[in-house]
C-alpha cells in the first residue's frame, strides 16, 4: 500500500484494491530516517572500502562516493546500527541523535 | 443442452471444474474430497484437461499455491475436507483480503477428535470469518450448478474474492445421482476467460501482501468489507444468468411449503431434503410446518433470510456443527442476531443434529418441529440441544 505522509489520512475509499502497491519502487517514499534514535558515524582513517556496510543495511541507506567511500543517506538510515556491528574495521560508530 | 446421466457428485463436480476450464489446481488429497481431485488429477495426466496440477505436500501448502497462481491470473481450484480445511486457516484470510478469488469445494467433514471421516458442518463452521463467498448445495445438481457460479462470481471484477462451494462429505460427495451436465458452449456463455483487476507481471510490477500499519489496517478492513457486501448484487445477478443460460433458478434463501407456516425448520446442505420429507409428513397431520433452506451463507443474505421466515412463530434451526458452550449451534446463533431488530419475529430455538455422520431422520426433524411447537408454550431449558444422544 502507498506509505508515506498520508497513509495516515487516506479514507478507506481510497485505499488501493488489495492494499496492492501499484507503484514499483514506491518504498523511496517511505522516510525511514524518521526512524532512528543512533547515527552512524564513518571514520574515513579506518575504512577500507569493503561495502559490508552497504550490502547489509536493510533500508538501504548507503551510497557509495567518488572516491569510493560508503556514505550513509540519513533520509533513509533508520539506525539499526547492523552497519556499525558487521564492519570488520570498527570504522562506523553509533551516536545517539540529539533531539 | 447436456444429457442428464447418473454420476457420483465428487466425478461431476471435477467435470465441472474442467469445463470451467482451470489453468492451476492445487490440492492434497483427504477424505471425502479424494475423488473430487483423483478425478482431476486423471484428466490432467490424460490431456483431457489441459491444466497444471500441483501436488503438495499439505492443505496449507495448497491453498498457498493457489494463492499464488490466482494472483498471476491463472484461474485456479482446490478442495478439501475437515482438518485439511483447519491446516488451510491462516491463509483462507490472507487470499481474501488480498482479493484473490480462488474457487474451493469442501466435503464437509467432522473434526477430530475422535478422528472422524463422516459428515457434519464443523470444518466450515471455524471458516466462518474467513471472507470467502460460501454457498451450500443441497444435492448434486446443485453441487455442479454452484461450482460454474462460484468461479463467475469470484472472479468478476467487481467482487474478486475467494469461493467455498460447500457439499456434505459422503452423502452428497460419494452419492450417485442424476445430474446433468451442460455441454461447454454453455458454459463458455456463462464463464468469461478471468481477466482479473490486476496480476503479478514481471513487466508491469506490483506488489501484493505489504504490511498495514495501524493508521491504515482499519480502512483496509473497512474497504473488503464494503466490496465483500457489494459482492451480494453480483451473486444474485449471476444466479439470474445462470437460469437464463442453463434454466435453473437458485436464489441466496429457499423455502418449502412455508405459506402459513407456524413452525419452520431451519437448515444448511443435503439434510434439507429429508427435511422436506418431515415436512411433507406433517403437514398432512394438519400441523404447520415448513422449511428455510439457506443457500448462501456468506455473505449472509440478511433481507432473503427475513422474507422468507416472515409471520413463523418459531423456527427452529438445525445445526450441523457444535459450537461449546456458545448460546446455541453457529446458524442458530447467527439467525438470532439476524432476527433480533426485526419486528415480531420468529422465536429461534437451536438443535444440534447429525455430528460426525449421525444420521438424521425423517423422524428426528418431526421431533425437532414437535419440540419447538413445544417451546412456544414453555420455554427451553438450555440455549441449545443436541438431538438424538444417547442417555
Ligand atoms: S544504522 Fe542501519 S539503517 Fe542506518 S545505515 Fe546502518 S545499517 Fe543502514
Ligand atoms: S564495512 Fe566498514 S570498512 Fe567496510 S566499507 Fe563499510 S565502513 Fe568501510
Amino acid at each position: 500500500m502507498p506509505k508515506g505522509k498520508d497513509t495516515a489520512l487516506m479514507s478507506w475509499k481510497e485505499v488501493p484494491f488489495g492494499c496492492y502497491i501499484l507503484e514499483p519502487g514506491n518504498s523511496v517514499k517511505f522516510k525511514t530516517g524518521d526512524w532512528r534514535s543512533f547515527r552512524p558515524v564513518l571514520d574515513k582513517e579506518k575504512c577500507i572500502k569493503c561495502g559490508q556496510c552497504y550490502i547489509m543495511c536493510p533500508e538501504p541507506a548507503y551510497e557509495q562516493d567518488e572516491e569510493g567511500y560508503y556514505i550513509v543517506n540519513l533520509t533513509y538510515c533508520k539506525g539499526c546500527g547492523i552497519c556499525a556491528s558487521v564492519c570488520p574495521k570498527g570504522a562506523i560508530t553509533m551516536v545517539i541523535e540529539e533531539v | 443442452m447436456g444429457k442428464r446421466i447418473a454420476k457420483e457428485v465428487s466425478i461431476a463436480v471435477a467435470e465441472a471444474v474442467k469445463q470451467c476450464r482451470v489453468d492451476v489446481i492445487a490440492a492434497y488429497p483427504i477424505t471425502p474430497q479424494t475423488h473430487i481431485v483423483e478425478h482431476l488429477s486423471e484428466l490432467v495426466a490424460n490431456g483431457e484437461l489441459d491444466a497444471e496440477y500441483i501436488t503438495v505436500e499439505s492443505e496449507h501448502s495448497a491453498i498457498s499455491a493457489c494463492l499464488g497462481s490466482v494472483a498471476t491470473g491463472a484461474r485456479t481450484f482446490t478442495s478439501t475436507s475437515a482438518q485439511g480445511l483447519a491446516l488451510m486457516h491462516e491463509i483462507l484470510f490472507i487470499t481474501s483480503a488480498l482479493r484473490l478469488p480462488v474457487v474451493m469445494v469442501v466435503a464437509n467433514r467432522a473434526l477430530s477428535a475422535p478422528i472422524s471421516i463422516w459428515n457434519d458442518h464443523a470444518d466450515i463452521m471455524a471458516q466462518r470469518d474467513v471472507g470467502w463467498i460460501q454457498t451450500f448445495a443441497e444435492n448434486g445438481q446443485e453441487a455442479v450448478d454452484l461450482v460454474y457460479h462460484a468461479f463467475r462470481v469470484a472472479e468478476d471484477r467487481r467482487v474478486m474474492f475467494p469461493a467455498i462451494v460447500n457439499i456434505d462429505g459422503f452423502t452428497l460427495s460419494h452419492m450417485i445421482e442424476p445430474i446433468e451436465l451442460p455441454d461447454q458452449e454453455q458454459v463458455d456463455q456463462y464463464l468469461p476467460p478471468f481477466k482479473p483487476r490486476y496480476k503479478l507481471d514481471p513487466r508491469k510490477p506490483i506488489s501484493i501482501g505489504p504490511v498495514g500499519i495501524p493508521e491504515i489496517y482499519t480502512e483496509a478492513k473497512k474497504a473488503q468489507d464494503e466490496a465483500f457486501k457489494n459482492a451480494y448484487r453480483v451473486i444474485i445477478k449471476a444466479w439470474d444468468e445462470f437460469e437464463k443460460i442453463f434454466g435453473r433458478r437458485y436464489r441466496p434463501v429457499e423455502t418449502y411449503r412455508m405459506e402459513d407456516a407456524e413452525v419452520a425448520l431451519l437448515i444448511m446442505g443435503s439434510l434439507a431434503e429429508t427435511a422436506m420429507t418431515a415436512v411433507d409428513r406433517m403437514r398432512e397431520a394438519g400441523k404447520k410446518v415448513g422449511l428455510v433452506r439457506i443457500r448462501l451463507w456468506r455473505p449472509f443474505p440478511l433481507r432473503d433470510f427475513v422474507r422468507a421466515v416472515k409471520g413463523v412463530k418459531m423456527l427452529a434451526v438445525v445445526d450441523r456443527a457444535l459450537s461449546p458452550g456458545a448460546t446455541g449451534g453457529p446458524v442458530a446463533v447467527e439467525v438470532r442476531s439476524a432476527l433480533y431488530q426485526v419486528p415480531g419475529r420468529p422465536r429461534v430455538v437451536s438443535f444440534i443434529a447429525g455430528l460426525g455422520g449421525r444420521d438424521v431422520t425423517v423422524e428426528d426433524f418431526e421431533e425437532m418441529a414437535d419440540k419447538a411447537y413445544f417451546y412456544l408454550k414453555k420455554k427451553p431449558k438450555e440455549s441449545y440441544e443436541m438431538i438424538g444422544v444417547k442417555e
